[in-house]
């Protein structure tokens, strides 16, 4: 929503006194709620600013906000190559658990081993969509993506490996 | 000519001929009352979808919008649904109070239509103490909601109860003082010579800034009286989950929300009457013909029409401001409202005397 709401700093209101405040009191008064009644008739008239979304009706047209949190994915390139490190950050970052990054070490073309992720597994039904580990994570291997409707059968669902299979750490992310 | 007093007289007429005097009283009165109750059920539905739809859109939301078209049906569906639900009576209550409370409400309400004049010559009862009658009826709607914050024997309700009595009791002073200073110009309580005295012009044209200033003040304290926000201490959801009618549920619980309603076309009806004229049209100088054009429109249109204007911002109120808090609300009362009509009725006095109004 892009609406310039006037957010004033509310100005600190002196304590009046005497006749001169009595009447300052009313007209500060007065104005305040007519200024009130004026962003709620605006409301009342336009309503194409209303905000709610008709969920099931508009399933195909959802119209979500930028910062709407949905679940945590790892977005993979054509290649099958994803950007994590293994580096464990996220682990780390996560209040509750709800990550586990689980590590290998791979021998590297030119003979050195290298740690790489085996599987980051990823437990939903833990998860708080608090954001904390997209921000810890140094690489951007991981974003939040904006899907929802999560519900399944069977609990085992929501845990999820991140890491799609066979997949390999992109060239040039340390 | 189709009209409501047309009607009424048509039915009184053949009524008189075909039965005696006492039976056509009689049959008027049964008559009179079940148009009554169909006017409290009609209100209710148009009250609440309004009320929704309203506080909706004001709030950037849609409403209702799934029953019928455009949900227009939903405050149906919502009164099956209290009429089949169970009326629950709490162990620790007292019965014979808590079951008595609700029907309190609507009687105060049934008894508050009669002096009300729907449409030219269309009035259940023109007394001549018609706007005295009123304010005193409706303090009786105090007593219902006391009855039911303390029968129901539940700490929320009584305080729910003891926060309305008091605001009751002090929003009558400035709604009486705002409804005298139209009496004062109309030199008559008669709810008929009030409307005829706005023949040419309503108050709140003719009256200038004083009437003006009544008006508010009436908008401002009905708005108290009939316990609705930004004044619903009464029933403050937040604080005290519903206020007096907590332990009420289904049909009980129904009656109260009918009232409330029933209360504020009420107040909004009396508040057209005396200040925007009833049902008289609107009117200006000497433009016959555009003053034509007005009396086409039929009068219980006006009426209704200023009714819903008014019922519209009481709802436009309670969808913008914030609860007061019980002192505030005090404060507003007895150290804003109070001696500002007070002030106010002085002035309209003068001006009554000094024939300074139109």
């Amino acid at each position: 929503m892009s609406k310039e709401i006037n957010h004033k700093e509310p100005s600190s209101i002196p304590p009046s006194g005497g006749w001169g405040g009595y009447i300052k009191d009313v007209y500060r008064g007065v104005k305040s709620l007519l200024v009130g009644m004026k962003r709620t008739m605006y409301y009342f008239t336009h309503h194409k600013e209303i905000i709610t979304q008709q969920y099931p009706d508009n399933r195909e047209t959802l119209d979500l906000p930028d910062r709407f949190k949905g679940e945590v994915v790892m977005p993979h390139d054509e290649k099958n190559e994803h950007r994590c490190t293994g580096c464990q950050a996220c682990e780390l970052a996560c209040p509750n658990g709800t990550i586990k990054v689980i590590t290998q070490s791979v021998i590297l073309a030119d003979g050195r081993k290298k740690k790489a992720i085996d599987k980051l597994v990823y437990h939903l039904e833990l998860c708080t969509m608090c954001n904390l580990c997209i921000v810890a994570c140094p690489s951007d291997a991981i974003v939040m993506a904006q899907t929802f409707e999560h519900s399944v059968f069977d609990r085992n669902e929501l845990t999820k490996i991140l890491n799609n299979p066979g997949s390999k750490i992109m060239e040039g992310v340390e | 000519m189709w009209s409501f007093s047309h009607i009424a007289n048509e039915m009184h007429e053949w009524l008189s001929k075909t039965f005696n005097p006492t039976l056509t009283l009689i049959i008027e009165m049964v008559i009179a009352g079940v148009a009554v109750i169909g006017l409290f059920a009609g209100l209710g539905l148009v009250l609440v979808i309004m009320e929704r739809k309203v506080s909706a859109w004001m709030q950037i939301r849609l409403g209702p919008n799934r029953v019928g078209p455009k949900g227009m049906l939903q405050s149906l569906a919502d009164t099956v649904k209290l009429l089949v639900k169970e009326g629950l009576t709490p162990d620790g209550a007292d019965k014979f109070l808590f079951n008595l409370a609700p029907f309190i409400a609507m009687i105060v309400a049934m008894l508050l239509m009669a002096p009300i004049a729907f449409a030219r010559d269309f009035q259940l009862w023109d007394m001549n103490i018609g706007v005295l009658y009123v304010s005193a009826v409706s303090s009786i709607m105090v007593i219902s909601i006391l009855i039911a914050g303390w029968s129901s024997n539940n700490k929320y309700s009584l305080m729910g109860a003891m926060r309305s009595g008091a605001q009751i009791v002090s929003y009558e002073l400035s709604a009486g003082l705002s409804v005298l200073a139209i009496v004062v110009l109309t030199g008559s309580l008669q709810v008929s010579d009030i409307i005829q005295s706005q023949k040419d012009g309503w108050w709140i044209f003719k009256g200038h800034i004083p009437v003006i200033i009544a008006f508010v003040t009436f908008i401002i304290a009905v708005t108290a009286e009939t316990n609705r926000a930004p004044f619903d201490l009464a029933e403050a959801e937040s604080e005290l989950t519903a206020g007096f009618h907590t332990e009420y549920s289904g049909m009980k619980f129904a009656l109260f929300f009918l009232a409330e309603y029933v209360n504020v076309f009420i107040v909004c009806a009396i508040g057209a009457t005396l200040f925007l004229g009833g049902w008289m049209p609107f009117h200006i100088g000497n433009w016959t013909d555009f003053n034509h054009v007005m009396d086409y429109i039929p009068s219980s249109i006006w009426f209704f029409g200023k009714t819903f204007f008014l019922i519209f911002v009481i709802m436009w109120f309670r969808w913008t401001f914030p609860r007061l808090r019980i002192d505030q609300l005090l404060n507003l009362e007895w150290k804003y409202l109070l001696p500002i009509s007070m002030i106010n009725l002085v002035v309209v006095t003068a001006m009554a005397i000094l024939k300074w109004h139109f």
